[in-house]
């Protein structure tokens, strides 16, 4: 029986997640923007900056879900160790985690209701590789106009809606709901 | 041990500022909404700025340089106070000068200097619920919210203009957020409002004792709320600094004497002294 403790967390939780967090921050708030994300290490298939983010966002008050080849033996293990995050279905998730295509359909997660539209979920989409750019994103945080790539459509009826966070390797931008998206 | 070991980084525990950023990424995703947070005590009375100091806790990274603000002033007990304390809890650089400083907070001002994208305002809010004079009920007034439903508010300020002639709302003056939510911008004078919108710099604002966080993302259309017939007017007083000349700034009036002598300067005091040092 295996009972060393999993590695891979922040060796100073307080300075890396506050950092960490700042680069959430600023992507959240400057959508089409790409910042860097490390710190932690965690095991195959989730990338750094989607671990990174997770040890920074999560904890036993964040039920999380796992979509596709990340619910694994190895990730439930070290997301349960790290932060203490319930492991839930998908319409109990503050935060989720998987490919795209494992996350749809997405109507199946929480956008909030009229008086507390903050009860959603934010998806973490892991991307195989940065794509090309396809859209045209507008709205808060955009000074005029930006290209970026977003995975797919997402329900959204401001203020309610899908947070997205999309991560690959040490990278990470971010979709908020508020930002309006024309496919080229 | 350093004096800065004897507490966690920025004072807070790893899971209160969890939760605030968990908030503060909800309130950046919807602009303007007040995002419910379970606020801390913090060694300070409320009236201090405790949902601001929360706020700044949770965004703060060792690489960070804050200038804290209160009335425009970085010399008052208040603002000399957050700011030793992040320098005690966070080991952080501190300044004066709004250009070097990478979080400002403040206390009923905006700077005069042009704000930039790498800079983060953080408001100390009092009463983060601008529907809230007009509507004690929070059931209501988070279902005016919900709804839209702002009619009571066109109301309030059109009761002012038949009594006063004009808007007599001068700070807190509410704003619309996105053509969305209505927005306490908390008491800054009304001079300030322009300097909401479309700012490069990301606006984060905390109420400690009524536990709401909302923010304005960069480049956020923020208006005023007006009439077509009495527009908004971002007034200040009509004179000059005494001290440094400036037109543009806002200003306080300052007794001199008990013979009723009275003078006008900057409120935004760095800005006034740098003003002076350019001179000279
Ligand atoms: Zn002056």
């Amino acid at each position: 029986m295996n009972i060393q403790p999993i590695s891979g967390g922040f060796s100073d939780a307080p300075r890396q997640s506050a950092t960490a967090f700042r680069s959430v921050l600023e992507v959240m708030s400057r959508p089409g923007k790409t910042a860097v994300l490390s710190g932690a290490k965690p095991p195959a298939p989730l990338s750094i900056a989607a671990g990174t983010a997770i040890l920074t966002l999560a904890d036993s008050n964040t039920p999380v879900h796992l979509a596709g080849v990340f619910d694994c033996d190895a990730l439930r293990q070290w997301i349960t160790f790290h932060t203490g995050a319930p492991l839930v279905p998908a319409d109990e998730a503050d935060l989720a985690i998987g490919h795209w295509h494992d996350l749809e359909p997405l109507d199946r997660f929480r956008i909030g209701s009229p008086e507390y539209p903050d009860r959603s979920s934010t998806l973490i989409v892991e991307l195989h590789d940065w794509p090309q750019e396809n859209a045209r994103l507008t709205g808060p945080g955009i000074k005029t106009k930006t290209l970026a790539f977003v995975p797919g459509n997402r329900p959204t009826d401001f203020p309610l809606g899908l947070d997205l966070i999309m991560t690959m390797g040490e990278r990470i931008s971010a979709l908020p709901r508020s930002t309006e998206v024309e496919f080229l | 041990m350093t004096a800065m070991d004897a507490y966690n980084f920025a004072y807070l525990d790893e899971d209160t500022k969890r939760m605030i950023r968990r908030a503060l990424l909800k309130a950046v995703a919807i602009p303007g909404y007040q995002v419910p947070f379970a606020s801390r005590e913090m060694p300070m009375p409320y009236g201090w700025g405790t949902g601001g100091v929360q706020v700044t806790a949770a965004c703060l990274t060792p690489d960070d340089r804050l200038k804290v603000i209160d009335q425009g002033a970085d010399d008052t007990t208040n603002a000399v106070s957050i700011r030793r304390f992040f320098q005690r809890t966070a080991g952080v650089e501190v300044t004066e000068e709004t250009e070097d400083a990478t979080i400002i907070q403040t206390r009923h001002r905006i700077p005069e200097a042009p704000l930039q994208e790498r800079q983060i305002m953080v408001f100390q809010v009092p009463i983060p619920e601008p529907l809230r004079f007009l509507e004690p009920r929070e059931t209501e007034t988070r279902r005016m919210h919900a709804l839209a439903d702002y009619g009571l508010m066109q109301v309030k300020l059109y009761e002012d203009i038949a009594r006063h002639g004009r808007i007599a709302t001068a700070y807190a003056y509410p704003v619309r957020v996105e053509g969305r939510y209505v927005m306490d911008p908390s008491p800054i004078p009304k001079f300030d409002n322009p300097k909401l919108d479309d700012s490069p710099a990301l606006m984060l604002f905390g109420a400690g004792r009524e536990q709401r966080i909302y923010a304005l993302p960069p480049y956020t259309r923020v208006e005023s709320l007006d009439f077509d017939d009495h527009p908004f007017v971002a007034s200040k007083a009509d004179h000059a600094c005494d001290i440094c000349g400036a037109t543009e700034s806002y200003l306080d009036e300052v007794i001199t004497d008990d013979q009723g002598g009275r003078i006008f300067v900057c409120s935004d005091t760095a800005f006034c002294r740098s003003r002076q040092e350019d001179r000279q």
